[in-house]
């Protein structure tokens, strides 16, 4: 870690509520360590505004370590800012440069109506996993966990498709706005697994149902998810989604 | 101020089995008629809320986040361990058992622990039910790995994300029963004070976080699963929101305060890097299967960690404690960091940290099968400090991570307010002095899916299924404090007053935390923390700056809440070490070692839990004493060597 320190501008969107009409706001902050987070450069620029007696940027953050999905905003153009595999927390400033502008914008999708500022309103996502996204299992005295065998490779790709953090970074980078990624997650990793086989048909077209019904839209292929994803969830757990969805459709017993 | 802890009589082994037997159940047609309201969505707090839910009754849960998925629970790392003795390596539920007790240094209760021991292995077979996906042999069967304070195997992972898998198996539960009605969500909801009617919790007043309103909640029964207060030291593992308030204003309501001066100090964090850093990260204590710790042999070396030859290095660890090696408890560990840094062998630019060295595992099973293990874990170090953890030893350095005290509960884990339960890092109960690796998410999902559901009932059958309401006067006596406190909060800003921010004080007194309540603890350090608080107290409600209003979204509001109560808290914190003239677990008085450097217990005069009861504001709260005894292990001095 060698510090350093950088000055940069940021431009900032302010929006006081979500009718209300949004603008970006200009500040120019000296002295920011590169070894700062991307969040705490946002900090450095709220003790300020505090001190001048403005209100500060409302922003939702919470572990600062990338597991929480709390935090993320559009960083120049991209969910979650430039680096892959990395959520806005995990951002650091050292990936700037002395005299670069930055532009801070929040997840925008249909499904996402701004609260203030940065802050976005993502229950939708909850909802879509009320609708299915569980194995039907009371809390009581299941087998012994070792009598569900599950080959290595199968455990890995479930875990792989279970990482998800519900950021909500694949509906704001999708052109139609499309939380498929993290519905893909989830009905794949229940799909892989036993344990979720016998609700399958029932899980995917509920939750693809609730995701329609909360305005979102479909999945075009645009892969612009994949590449936002913090947790490198790929489009395979869409396509396997899809095919979740068509086996239902086709043969689920009303 | 009555303790009662309500242990069953009987062997150790048949307890919880006699406590279930002698409980009142409530009839099925009648759970319906009951609500429970459950603050807090982590592991405790979502695998209560979906059990009682699946039970019949009817759970209002709260949360501080947009999404109860977020709950603190989700960065837990390494694992949770269960004595199903997969490895055949020795395991047994006494076992795990002993080792906790051990492991909390002789300070927690026998009974509980080992009935955590007992329901440790259900834990596994419902996550495993629920889909989340642990680790596997190449065979299918269940992998573990290995934690501190432990020489078996029975530490259950999934990558070093177990407490996200477990979190979200409890979290899709609980939305199971949102969808069935059962369970009403409220996110972005923060409590801020309990509603106590005739001695009994009735229910709780909480700040509306998008609108600002001051909402009333009524129930049954009232549960806290709202985590530990490891931020009062400002830079800690925890998450930004974490915080003490529930808790605090549940004391100051009337529960019993439990050992607020046993904290949990994890030796594997990232070193702080600069005074603008908001939080530390930690890194799994996983990593010490594999990771060897070190630190140069001569003190002030300045030469990069792989120009250090081998002979010139001390794997102090493993040199102090060959039998447990780099595996010893996390207090034992960070003493020792703290103790090689300050004999000046400390690495980086500030000299605050040691080495966790993965070069020679590397060697040994290749890059491969260390990635697949922490592969997450290297990921998240190189991103905060620019270094591969793959090409050069990580730097490591102890931060505040758990938090052991908590509102006191008996066996049923209710606190002394009738109707009002603690659940998780919330209470005090299972870890004594110090926490084992891997026992903070068995214990969260203990209580949650296994003890509060049995024991819950049996209250809830004592009290009328008749509907409740907040039409008592106390709720609206409760929201006109919160609502004054918001007001006095605010009040500086509007005068136009010049000041500093929350952040200023919090950073104020997280130092004095640090300095006087940290790792190493003395008299004089801990009564100048006692002077301290006060002072920075009285300085934060005349000077601190907060904009914005109370009828909406404030963030600055938010905190300053939570820091206002810290500010009380951590007075509490100091002065429970400062009784506490032993050293035992996470807290180490320097008048009370061995010639080792060992902590060094006194059983004679400190073999109790010490719970502080409220008195006033202005007053000296009172001290009340639960004596500990030990029937089936023998507290002996810790040995790791």
């Amino acid at each position: 870690m060698s510090s350093k320190t950088i000055n940069i501008i940021v431009k900032i969107w302010r929006q006081n509520g979500p009718l209300a009409k949004g603008a970006f706001e200009e500040h120019a902050l000296k002295d920011i360590s590169t070894d700062s987070s991307f969040l705490e450069m946002i900090d450095v620029l709220n003790e300020w505004l505090t001190i001048k007696g403005l209100e500060p940027i409302a922003f939702d953050h919470d572990c600062r370590e990338g597991i929480c999905g709390m935090c993320g905003a559009v960083v120049n153009g991209t969910a979650h800012g430039p680096d892959k595999e990395t959520t806005l927390c995990q951002l650091h400033m050292r990936r700037f440069k002395n005299g670069d502008t930055i532009v801070i914008e929040p997840f925008r999708s249909q499904g996402f109506p701004i609260v203030k500022d940065l802050i976005v309103d993502r229950s939708a996502l909850d909802r879509i996993i009320a609708a299915g996204g569980y194995v039907s299992v009371n809390t009581g005295s299941p087998q012994d966990g070792n009598t569900i065998l599950i080959p290595q490779h199968v455990a890995e790709q479930a875990m792989d498709a279970a990482a998800c953090i519900g950021c909500g970074a694949c509906a704001a980078a999708c052109p139609n706005g499309t939380p498929m990624l993290f519905l893909g997650a989830k009905v794949s990793q229940f799909a892989l697994l036993p344990q979720g086989q016998l609700e399958a048909k029932k899980r995917a077209i509920a939750m693809v149902m609730q995701m329609d019904k909360d305005g979102f839209g479909n999945c075009t292929n645009h892969r612009e998810c994949e590449a936002v994803c913090p947790k490198g969830i790929t489009i395979r757990n869409i396509a396997r989604l899809n095919r979740e969805y068509l086996k239902a459709s086709f043969t689920i017993d009303h | 101020m009555q303790l009662d802890a309500k242990i069953p009589e009987g062997p150790l082994a048949e307890k919880w089995d006699k406590c279930r037997f002698s409980n009142k159940l409530v009839n099925p047609a009648n759970k319906r008629k009951y609500e429970v309201i459950i603050v807090g969505t982590g592991l405790a707090g979502a695998s209560a809320a979906a059990t009682l839910g699946e039970l019949g009754y009817n759970v209002k849960s709260f949360c501080i986040q947009d999404s109860p998925r977020r709950a603190h629970s989700i960065a837990a790392q390494g694992g949770i361990n269960a004595a199903k003795n997969y490895q055949n390596d020795g395991d047994s539920i006494f076992r795990l058992f002993y080792d906790t007790v051990k492991g909390g240094d002789f300070r927690a209760r026998e009974a509980n622990v080992y009935r955590l021991a007992q329901v440790a292995n259900n834990i596994i077979d419902q996550c495993v039910a629920q889909g989340v996906p642990f680790a596997r042999e190449y065979g299918g069967t269940l992998a573990n790995r290995s934690f501190g304070g432990a020489q078996v195997s029975r530490t259950f992972y999934a990558r070093g994300q177990t407490g996200q898998q477990l979190l979200l198996g409890a979290y899709t539960a609980m939305m199971r029963q949102v969808a069935a009605g059962k369970v009403k969500m409220y996110t972005r909801r923060e409590m801020m004070d309990l509603v106590v009617v005739d001695g009994v919790a009735k229910g709780i007043i909480c700040r509306n976080l998008i609108t600002g309103e001051i909402e009333k909640y009524s129930a049954h029964a009232v549960v806290l699963a709202t985590g530990g207060y490891g931020n009062v030291y400002f830079l800690s593992t925890n998450a930004m929101a974490s915080n003490v308030t529930a808790a605090w204003r549940a004391y100051k309501r009337g529960a019993g305060f439990a050992n607020p001066c046993y904290v949990q100090i994890h030796p594997t964090c990232i070193p702080v890097h600069g005074e603008f850093q908001s939080k530390l990260t930690l890194m799994s204590e996983s990593l010490r299967n594999d990771g060897r710790v070190w630190v140069p042999k001569a003190k002030g070396d300045k030469r990069h960690a792989n120009d250090i030859p081998e002979a010139e290095r001390d794997y102090y660890l493993e040199r102090k404690y060959p039998s447990f090696g780099n595996l010893v408890p996390r207090d034992v560990a960070s003493r020792n960091a703290k103790q090689a840094c300050d004999e000046g062998h400390g690495v980086g630019e500030t000299g605050l940290g040691v080495y966790l060295d993965f070069a020679e595992a590397i060697k040994r099973d290749g890059l491969d099968v260390v990635l697949r293990k922490y592969g997450n874990l290297f990921h998240m170090y190189q991103k905060i400090t620019d270094s591969d953890p793959t090409k050069e030893p990580m730097a490591i350095y102890p931060a505040v991570h758990y938090t052991m005290g908590g509102l006191w509960v008996d066996y049923h884990l209710m606190t002394t307010v009738p109707g009002l339960y603690a659940t998780g890092e919330c209470n005090f109960s299972d870890h004594g002095a110090n926490r084992l690796g891997a026992s903070a998410l068995m214990q969260g999902l203990a209580d949650g899916y296994f003890v509060l559901p049995y024991t819950i009932g049996n209250y809830l059958a004592t009290v009328p299924p008749t509907p409740t309401s907040t039409d008592d006067p106390a709720f609206e006596a409760a929201a006109a404090a919160v609502r004054d406190q918001t007001a006095r909060l605010l009040k500086n800003t509007k005068e136009g007053k010049a000041g500093q921010t929350v952040d200023h004080f919090h950073k104020e007194l997280g130092k004095i935390m640090w300095d006087d309540c940290g790792m190493a603890r003395n008299k004089a350090g801990l009564e100048h923390a006692l002077k301290r608080i006060p002072e920075i107290r009285a300085e934060f409600w005349d000077k601190v700056i907060v904009p914005g209003s109370g009828q909406e979204l404030n963030q600055s509001l938010e905190r300053a809440g939570r820091v206002a109560d810290f500010l009380e808290f951590g007075e509490l914190l100091a002065l429970d070490a400062l009784n506490r003239e032993e050293s035992c677990g996470g807290h180490f008085r320097e008048e009370s070692q061995t010639e080792e450097n060992e902590a060094k217990r006194d059983d004679v005069n400190f073999s109790h839990v010490a719970v502080w009861e409220y008195k006033g504001q202005g007053t000296a709260p009172v001290l009340h004493k639960e004596p500990l005894t030990f029937e089936n292990v023998t507290p002996s001095q810790r040995s790791y060597k």
